[in-house]
């Protein structure tokens, strides 16, 4: 048999180093399996921080776990689960001060402690921060550590499918980018942290290499449950044109939204929070403006910092002084930003509980790709870094104990089995003489996300949505590849990745159109209210060769009886 | 239309690299990066070139664009000013394929610093206290975004292929100027030597070709400095 390892970890950010970390101190045998070096990872593109209860501002001295614990779930409208949410919130300090001590450069206030700032959604300045670049700080240090102790990588490699044998999971089958071979890997246990989808959407804040492979793997061949994908977050302040992300610290610092009236509109929507309401909120209400004509080129409003004076936008945001410079042109200490809401992160994902373990055993999920759920209908900004680091250290140890409590499964025959089953997909792709242009199916998924499934949806909207996604996954068995070559095949890789995104946009649109409801992020205009009598539940997804099949299952409420949501 | 003359090489078949012309339909705002993937789907499939952030921050796609090491993604066409753009790998690193170069003596290179912060105090409950001027200190260093170009661009290390180069001496002042690590005069000695920071000929073609403008020429010189004193303080028996 070729390659073993007690654990593979699928994905290099913060989830999967710090899952791959956890399974080696346990002792075991760990490799990790990216589709690029780990610091090309997303978590790098985070920008404005991470929650942690420290109380160390100046307004925030009050601060606790269970303060943390409710802004999170009433700022998921409720269909977070108590329980995971508890076990995040308590573990916040202690993941903030661990990434400290192995060498986090983040800001500083004036004693010396961790600086943090106000964000969406809480009653304190509750978000730790390095500069504007906290993802990238974070990410550098969790790097620098998986060198320290020589965890293995296998560079730009692309999951193509997870292997099952006797009702657990053996292993996993992937390309190797870099030749072209199709390998089967065995492992006793599989940890999913290959992050989200955001390129299904044509307006995405989200890094190209963010398709969803890991999710769509769990869900088309590991046969295990896609949850709450409907949820989809909008980030309201992407930068008009190329949508890259302008942190809500922004707004956090103090920044002001203006619509073409120079009107600071937020002030109709969310009187009391302003600037400072959760992104779900704040984008409705941009996205309102820009659908009502108050904005500018029928697409974007602006994002004002220039009362925030030179000394703080470079002390506090110089990382996005430099996207305004290089990607729009303009300096925000002399000019407003142009923005508008974009995609940025998906609350659902592959269902897993708070220690990581889907339905199928031995295979386990973290961070974005996974769906605990801790941000239920809308994510608080600030809270995927800590997801990502508390469950992918949680999923990490789980993951090992599962290995080490296991019997030796005999699983050789399954992973060639599925070897053979995907070189031969991938080498009818290769091979297919239809007349589909990929990437014309590629770009109307894009146009048919955004339109039909975007910041508000109605029935007709996506009764739209779920046809033309029928209709582009007939025309992906037509598609023919530009290249055969084996070596770097950048045409390959992005339409394997293609089917992917289609069964995920599948299962969006399909959950979006059922959920009858209006509950965070997901606003249905034809049923404007959160309905708790029937939709305070989980949406569950299961793969069937004729699409989603939908089933439902209880929110976990333990101390915060759902209220309305003001802010 | 904008003319693209990109270096093909695939080292499976090819010989030697090749230029090929492409010509690409341009939008006012497109980036080098998008006119690549512009070529990947409708002229020609075979193109190799890495990416993932398209925003900067991530260090996937730096390559040499009309002369100057940059990245990709953060080079907008309306900005070289040019109707004919040269696109070709990163100089000085082996070509993988095309546009791809193979890091892999980058980030050996990288790892010969311990790059990880080291200290040997038992950790404190909360976070190890640190002054806002000493975290000022590394604010430059820590924007790193470990794409190559720096190394690329240096001609010393086009010439010494043992030298540390940029990125890693920056990364090795960035710990050995941080408060919270101890490893200190250790830290020095990894990059003393014939091919460490002394090797530097303050020539600034790293900082020139920064992308996220950092001087890494200013940590090798404080490096320099640091170990100059420690020569002093321990003369050398």
């Amino acid at each position: 048999m070729g390659l073993h390892h007690q654990v593979i970890v699928v994905g290099a950010g913060l989830s999967g180093l710090r899952a791959a970390l956890a399974a080696q101190q346990d002792g075991l045998d760990v490799a990790i399996l990216s589709r690029v070096h780990p610091v090309r990872s997303h978590s790098i593109a985070a920008q404005g921080g991470i929650n942690a209860s420290l109380a160390n501002a100046e307004g925030g001295r009050d601060d606790n776990w269970e303060k943390h614990a409710f802004d999170t779930i009433k700022g998921s409208d409720y269909l977070a689960d108590q329980d995971a949410v508890e076990i995040m919130t308590k573990e916040a300090p202690g993941i903030v001060y661990e990434m400290e001590h192995w060498g986090t450069p983040f800001s500083r206030t004036i004693d010396g402690r961790i600086a943090q700032r106000p964000f969406g959604g809480a009653a304190f300045p509750r978000t730790c921060y390095a500069a504007d670049i906290t993802g990238h700080a974070l990410l550098h240090t969790m790097y620098e550590k998986s060198v320290k102790e020589e965890i293995k990588v296998y560079e730009e490699y692309l999951l193509l499918s997870i292997v099952k044998h006797d009702n657990a999971c053996v292993g996993i089958v992937a390309l190797n980018i870099n030749n072209g071979e199709i390998i089967a890997m065995s492992a006793d246990a599989v940890i999913i942290a290959s992050g989200g989808y955001g390129r299904i959407y044509g307006n995405s804040t989200n890094a190209l290499i963010n398709t969803g492979s890991g999710m769509a793997a769990a869900y088309l061949s590991a046969g295990v449950p896609l949850k709450d994908l409907e949820f989809v977050q909008f980030h309201p302040t992407s930068l008009y044109g190329t949508n890259i992300l302008i942190t809500e610290g922004a707004r956090g610092e103090g920044g002001y939204l203006f619509n073409n009236r120079h009107e600071r509109f937020m002030k109709n929507y969310a009187a009391k929070a302003m600037e400072l309401a959760p992104r779900d909120i704040v984008a409705r209400s941009i996205q309102t403006e820009i659908n009502e004509g108050r904005c500018y080129n029928n697409a974007y409003v602006l994002l004002d910092l220039r009362h925030l004076g030179r000394k703080k936008i470079m002390e506090r945001l110089p990382g996005i002084r430099d996207i305004c410079l290089h990607f729009a042109g303009l300096d925000p200490i002399n000019k407003p930003i142009p923005i508008q809401p974009g995609q940025h992160y998906s609350m659902g994902g592959i269902d897993t509980n708070a220690n990581g373990e889907t339905s199928l055993a031995g295979l386990f999920a973290a961070g974005e790709a996974a769906c605990v759920s801790v941000h239920g209908g809308n994510r608080l900004g600030g809270n995927s870094l800590l997801d990502t680091i508390v469950f992918g250290k949680l999923s990490g140890h789980f993951a090992s104990g599962y290995v080490k409590a296991k019997k030796k499964n005999a699983a050789d025959q399954a992973l060639q089995a599925e070897l053979a089953k995907v070189k031969a997909k991938v080498s009818r792709l290769e091979n297919s003489a239809g007349k589909e242009n990929p990437a014309k199916v590629r770009s109307e998924l894009k146009t048919t996300m955004m339109e039909e499934a975007g910041v508000f949806r109605t029935k007709a909207k996506l009764e739209a949505g779920l046809a033309k996604i029928k209709e582009l996954k007939e025309r992906y068995k037509q598609i023919h590849l530009l290249s055969k070559i084996k070596k770097y095949n950048l045409d390959l890789v992005r339409n394997l990745e293609l089917e992917g995104k289609l069964a995920l946009a599948e299962v969006i649109v399909l959950g979006a159109l059922k959920r009858e409801e209006s509950r965070g992020s997901h606003f249905r205009t034809d049923y404007p209210t959160r309905n708790d009598e029937h939709w305070l539940k989980h949406t569950l997804a299961h793969h069937t060769e004729s699409g989603p099949r939908l089933d439902y299952k209880a929110v976990t409420i333990t101390r915060f009886r759902p209220q309305a949501r003001t802010y | 239309m904008v003319t693209f003359k990109i270096e093909r090489f695939n080292p499976d078949v090819d010989k030697a690299p090749y230029f090929q012309t492409y010509e690409v339909a341009a939008g006012k705002e497109m980036s080098v990066l998008e006119a690549l993937f512009y070529v990947v789907e409708n002229l020609d499939g075979s193109l190799a070139f890495r990416y993932s952030c398209r925003g900067a921050v991530c260090g996937s796609c730096a390559m040499r664009i009309n002369g100057k090491n940059r990245l990709a993604c953060q080079t907008l066409l309306k900005k070289l000013k040019s109707p004919v753009i040269t696109v070709s790998p990163l100089p000085h690193l082996p070509i993988v394929k095309d546009l791809i170069v193979d890091m892999d003596h980058f980030f050996k290179n990288y790892e010969k610093i311990k790059p990880y912060l080291v200290n040997n105090t038992s950790a404190p409950e909360k976070e190890r206290r640190q002054s806002i001027l000493e975290r000022a200190k590394i604010d430059e260093m820590i924007a790193c975004i470990l794409c190559g170009a720096c190394f690329s661009a240096c001609t010393v290390a086009a010439t010494d292929k043992k030298f540390i180069g940029p990125a890693a001496l920056t990364k090795a002042y960035r710990f050995w100027a941080d408060s919270r690590d101890n490893l200190g005069d250790e830290r020095l000695a990894l990059v003393a030597g014939e091919h460490g920071a002394l090797r530097c000929h303050t020539l600034f073609n790293c900082a020139e070709a920064c992308p996220k403008n950092i001087v890494p020429t200013y940590s090798i010189q404080q490096l320099k400095g640091g170990l100059v004193k420690c020569r002093f303080s321990k003369p050398a028996k």
